[in-house]
């Protein structure tokens, strides 16, 4: 076997993954230590890791003094789940589409598709403004969920396409030779041998929702009763007197399910991440 | 599938509808107005006319080239970064020492939480008086006072960067990682029985072979990052004075908060010209690749 580590070498491997991972979990401890100190405790200086009297009652308080705190998160989950739908009804036809079958003009639509990843939403945000106020969607569920959709699109399409290019095609040729048609073979063939792929997908899709929920919302929605949390949250921050513990417990538990769901499902998620990674 | 068929084949497109009809509507088609809208002096009011290139000329004549060279700085500073911490935490990551496969599962958190809820937690962690990272240099003596890293020019713009790099940093380390494993073992202990160190094997075979992949993830976090427009907006709003204002900070602001939709586009043009040469470079790099390894199959 190859040469072992020395005892310092080890030490050292361990010292620089503690920095590297002090540098990326760093903003998670300081949120959940505001989050359980008591207000007079938040400001006090000089500044200690730990104070006295901490206790989880900002998560209670918080359900009360942050007002709509539950609708936002509701408003979030709402939000990505519907994303997630729109993507998957557009995305599985057309990545069969481009997995299977020769048309002209494939390979450069495949290449259209993908370049409309390296355009941020921000860009594009003067037409879209004018287009779901022409469209009467301003303040409306609709133009947060429909942009989210449209820039989640493409990487759907080629997580997906890679996965189908992989299922066998003589199962659908037997069942085409069979007699069945085409929609026919999508519905009852294709879909239950993908299914492992579309939940793949699925997840990765709701994931991204649930993390963009910014810019559109932002620009398009100034109905509180409408928003996702994070600009729920962001509209705090104008206040006289924030009530920071109460905040990043929200925060916390706003990020909550998706770490969950990260925890629990994590090796399919870094697989569809670095998909492209191994063989390019 | 062509046996599938026979006729002229509608049915691909037929698949492809939904999907096509959503990017049209909502990237497409925006793209084009977007270049229509810069020649105009389109604003809040009803009518807008044909004004040719006077955008143009009003946003060059202005401070926009300074915009734009702070937009390549930051982002130039910011890709460096993660991708340096990024091979780096690759790299330590990928050793095997025990507790390696928990410790890789708590790289990604950045990446996964909703991006402004991260960025709510730096701006505390920024803050001068009650933040950690003041309030831990303070302890440690490396800050005499009270530091509002948000406050000034330069501590804004460094602070927005460590942040891009925080959310960046998770899908670069994973995705190299991935790369450093797809290499063979076989290729590490060959090179270990002629005597190879771990440091000249690391320069020698991984580097060299994890580079395509680095390569790949650079551009395309070149172009995210230039993109970036939460974690900015929420840390300064592209302040103080200006300093961390973006080229799509400064569009946002034209069009959006002063209703300048002309304008605005005119900007918007800009940063979609930066990032069309950038997307052209990243499919030629894809193709390049591609013929490469077609070459290498041989």
């Amino acid at each position: 076997m190859i040469n072992k580590y020395r005892w310092w070498e080890i030490v050292g491997i361990y010292l620089g993954i503690a920095v590297f991972l002090l540098f990326l979990l760093a903003p998670f401890l300081e949120a959940f230590l505001v989050s359980m100190r008591p207000l007079n405790r938040i400001n006090s200086i000089p500044y200690k890791i730990i104070t006295d009297n901490m206790s989880f009652d900002a998560y209670f308080t918080m359900w009360e003094n942050v007002p709509r705190l539950g609708r936002y998160i509701w408003n979030s989950f709402f939000i990505a789940t519907c994303v997630t739908l729109i993507v998957l009804v557009a995305v599985i036809p057309a990545a069969w589409a481009f997995a299977r079958f020769d048309f002209k003009g494939r390979d450069p639509m495949l290449a259209a598709f993908l370049a409309i990843n390296m355009v941020g939403g921000a860009v594009l945000i003067i037409p879209l403004f004018q287009l779901m106020r022409n469209l009467g969607l301003l303040n409306t569920y609709l133009a947060m969920i429909i942009p989210g959709a449209a820039f989640l699109i493409p990487t759907a399409i080629w997580l997906l396409r890679s996965y189908l290019m992989k299922i066998p095609r003589e199962l659908e040729e037997a069942a085409w030779v069979d007699g069945a048609s085409r929609p026919y073979i999508l519905w009852k063939v294709i879909l239950p041998i993908a299914m492992p792929g579309i939940v793949v997908v699925a997840i990765a899709t709701f994931i991204g929702a649930y993390a963009q929920q910014f810019l559109f919302a932002l620009t398009f929605n100034s109905n509180s009763d409408l928003h996702p949390l994070p600009v729920g949250i962001y509209q705090f921050f104008g206040r006289q007197t924030v009530i920071w513990n109460e905040v990043m417990a929200a925060s916390l538990v706003g990020i909550l399910p998706v770490l969950i769901i990260y925890i629990f499902l994590q090796r399919y998620i870094i697989a569809g991440l670095t998909a492209g990674a191994v063989k390019e | 599938m062509q046996a599938m068929g026979g006729r002229p084949n509608v049915f691909p497109y037929l698949l492809l509808l939904p999907a096509l009809f959503i990017t049209l509507a909502i990237v497409a088609w925006p793209l084009l107005e977007t270049v229509r809208l810069s020649f105009t002096d389109a604003s809040l009011k009803p009518t807008e006319e044909f004004i040719g290139l006077a955008n143009y000329e009003k946003i060059f004549s202005r401070r926009f080239p300074e915009v734009i060279g702070r937009t390549f700085y930051w982002m130039a500073i910011s890709v460096t970064l993660k991708m340096v911490v990024g091979v780096l935490g690759a790299m330590l990551l990928n050793s095997a020492v025990p507790g390696r496969g928990f410790l890789r599962v708590l790289v990604m958190p950045p990446w996964i939480v909703p991006i402004a809820i991260g960025v709510f937690m730096w701006r505390w962690m920024y803050n001068g008086q009650f933040g950690m990272i003041s309030g831990v240099a303070q302890h440690l003596g490396i800050l005499a006072g009270p530091y509002e890293f948000l406050g000034d020019r330069t501590g804004a713009f460094y602070s927005t960067v460590v942040t891009d790099v925080w959310v960046g940093t998770p899908l670069v380390t994973i995705y190299l990682l991935a790369a450093m494993q797809s290499i063979s073992p076989d290729l590490h202990e060959a090179a270990w029985v002629d005597g190879a160190s771990r440091m000249y094997r690391f320069r020698r075979i991984t580097l060299p072979l994890i580079m395509p992949a680095v390569a790949t993830m650079g551009l395309l976090s070149a172009i995210w990052t230039f993109n970036s427009f939460d974690i900015i907006w929420i840390l300064t709003e592209g302040g103080p004075r200006g300093s961390t204002t973006t080229m799509i900070i400064d569009t946002y602001k034209t069009a959006i908060s002063r209703n300048r939709y002309g304008e605005g586009a005119a900007r918007a043009v800009m940063i979609v010209i930066f990032l069309s040469s950038f997307a052209g470079f990243y499919f030629y790099m894809l193709s390049r690749m591609a013929r490469r390894s077609l070459k290498n199959d041989k």
